[in-house]
């Protein structure tokens, strides 16, 4: 489903990411862990564009992401990105967060638009709260909006930058409630977290990066148990 | 002391003034204000847009002419528009003051309007932008549905300010010539100080000014103060 082929990123001559490849099968859910600065959401915001990679292949559902003349916002649309901010529409109310997309890029009409965006807010657990901006709700909530609203979009995988960062910890458990359905559902998910113990029960993989590279990958109760290398080793014994 | 208040705060020659205050004066320069203002919000928000593009060809030319009208004296710009043009294009404007004076408060308020929008713009998070590409929307959608409806909300109170600054300076707008019934406040003023010998008209003027900014002022500051308690 995801296909990313010796992936480099520089920031003004600073090489972020230094040769990243990583494939993510059809309803595969990947967790990717790492130390604060070793490049894991500038590989996912590599995978959808929002940062222009320096060399390498991207190849997301068949589409060469990363090809000549692709048809960038189209191709967004088959990736749902959530971020550790929430990212809401303020001037919004949470449905008009999740239909915004819907009626001007996919142009739903607003009648059925609307339903989608019901059905999506329902799914998180937010039927009740439509109508309330962003403003009015809880920061789990606002992600559970933010989750909703790229949901609506039917994208074939989604990306997580570290979603919970941003939470309280008592609103920490609604919203991986979310994603841990979403998983057992069949999506596609890269999950870029520092929540270890989500990592171990509901991804499928787990990739560990340091420096711009993949050190380790693995499924989690290898990757967690016994790592093979010592700064995996040295990470995990820091943050478990 | 009489003679003072004779000379400055003559009620009669004051009510002579009315109802043309009203019905001339004020309603043109309150006119001429809207009118300008429309025109400097719209021609602003082009070119605050054009000063955040990506393309040199568009920021470029956006960024000289707002340095430009930034640079120059309002009352220079009047008097090119509303008599160098003429006299150096041979035409004629129709309907003075309105044509010349609005394209020229237009022209130099748009320069500023269009610093207060790019500054709006600019509040507006990075994330905003990214969540709405991120969903597929091309740039340009996501700023018309997105960024810009925020910053127009952040920019509310400095273009209130540059609203009530626009309608003082309408009054420059009095060394223009004028068709009949088509005078703003201050040239209504001094042109009835010329008929009756007296100055009492000027003080009306300045009042008439004050019913107008005084309210304006104090929503400035309210507006102020309330987008202060409610950054985010
Ligand atoms: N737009 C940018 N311009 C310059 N440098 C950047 C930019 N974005 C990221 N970097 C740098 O790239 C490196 C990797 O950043 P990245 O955000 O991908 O790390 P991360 O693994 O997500 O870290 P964290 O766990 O703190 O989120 C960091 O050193 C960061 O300073
Ligand atoms: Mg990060």
């Amino acid at each position: 489903m995801i296909s990313v082929v010796g992936l480099r990123k520089s920031f003004s001559g600073v090489e972020v990411l230094r040769g990243i490849d990583l494939s993510v099968e059809a309803r595969e859910v990947v967790g990717v862990i790492g130390p604060s600065g070793s490049g894991k959401s500038t590989l996912l915001r590599c995978i959808n564009r929002l940062e222009e990679p320096t060399a390498g292949q991207v190849v997301v559902d068949g589409v060469e992401v990363t090809g000549p003349g692709v048809a960038i916002d189209k191709v967004r649309t088959t990736m749902g990105m959530v971020f550790q901010s929430f990212n809401l529409f303020p001037h919004k109310p949470a449905l008009g967060n999740v239909t915004l997309a819907l009626r001007r890029v996919l142009k739903v009409d607003s009648a059925e638009a609307d339903d989608r965006a019901r059905r999506m807010l329902e799914r998180v657990g937010l039927a009740a709260r439509a109508d309330a901006f962003p403003a009015q709700l809880s920061g789990g909530q606002q992600q559970r909006v933010a989750i909703a609203r790229a949901l609506a979009m039917e994208p074939k995988v989604m990306l997580f930058d570290e979603v919970t960062s941003a939470l309280d910890p008592e609103l920490v458990g609604e919203v991986l409630g979310v994603m841990r359905d979403l998983a057992e559902g069949g999506m596609t998910m890269v999950v870029v977290t520092h929540e270890m113990g989500f990592a171990r029960e509901v991804c499928d993989r787990v990739v560990f990066m340091d420096g711009g590279l993949i050190v380790e990958e693995g499924p989690p109760a290898e990757l967690f148990a016994a790592p093979k290398e010592e700064r995996t080793r040295s990470f995990l014994s820091k943050v478990l | 002391m009489h003679r003072l208040a004779e000379e400055f705060f003559n009620w009669s020659v004051i009510r002579e003034m009315f109802p043309g205050l009203l019905t001339e004066a004020v309603k043109n320069t309150v006119l001429l204000t809207v009118a300008s203002f429309i025109g400097g919000v719209a021609l602003g928000l082009l070119l605050a847009l054009m000063r955040i593009s990506r393309a040199k060809a568009l920021r470029w030319p956006a960024a000289v002419y707002i340095d430009l009208f930034r640079g120059l004296p309002l009352l220079l710009v009047i008097v090119f528009v509303g008599f160098g043009l003429p006299i150096g294009l041979g035409v004629q404007f129709p309907n003075e003051p309105f044509t010349p004076g609005v394209l020229a408060l237009s022209m130099v308020y748009s320069a500023y309007i269009a610093e207060s929008i790019r500054a709006g713009i600019e509040a507006v998070p990075r994330g905003q932008m990214e969540a709405a590409r991120s969903l597929g929307m091309p740039y340009r959608m996501a700023m018309r549905r997105v960024i810009v409806p925020q910053a127009l909300r952040i920019v509310v109170p400095p273009l209130t300010n540059e609203l009530l600054a626009l309608f003082k300076d309408t009054s420059l707008l009095a060394v223009l010539g004028t068709r009949a019934g088509g005078k703003e406040i201050t040239k209504y003023a001094r042109d009835f100080v010329n008929g009756v010998g007296n100055s009492s008209p000027l003080v009306a003027a300045g009042a008439a000014y004050l019913v107008i900014t005084l309210p304006m002022l104090r929503l400035v500051a309210w507006l102020d103060r309330r987008s202060k308690a409610g950054a985010r």
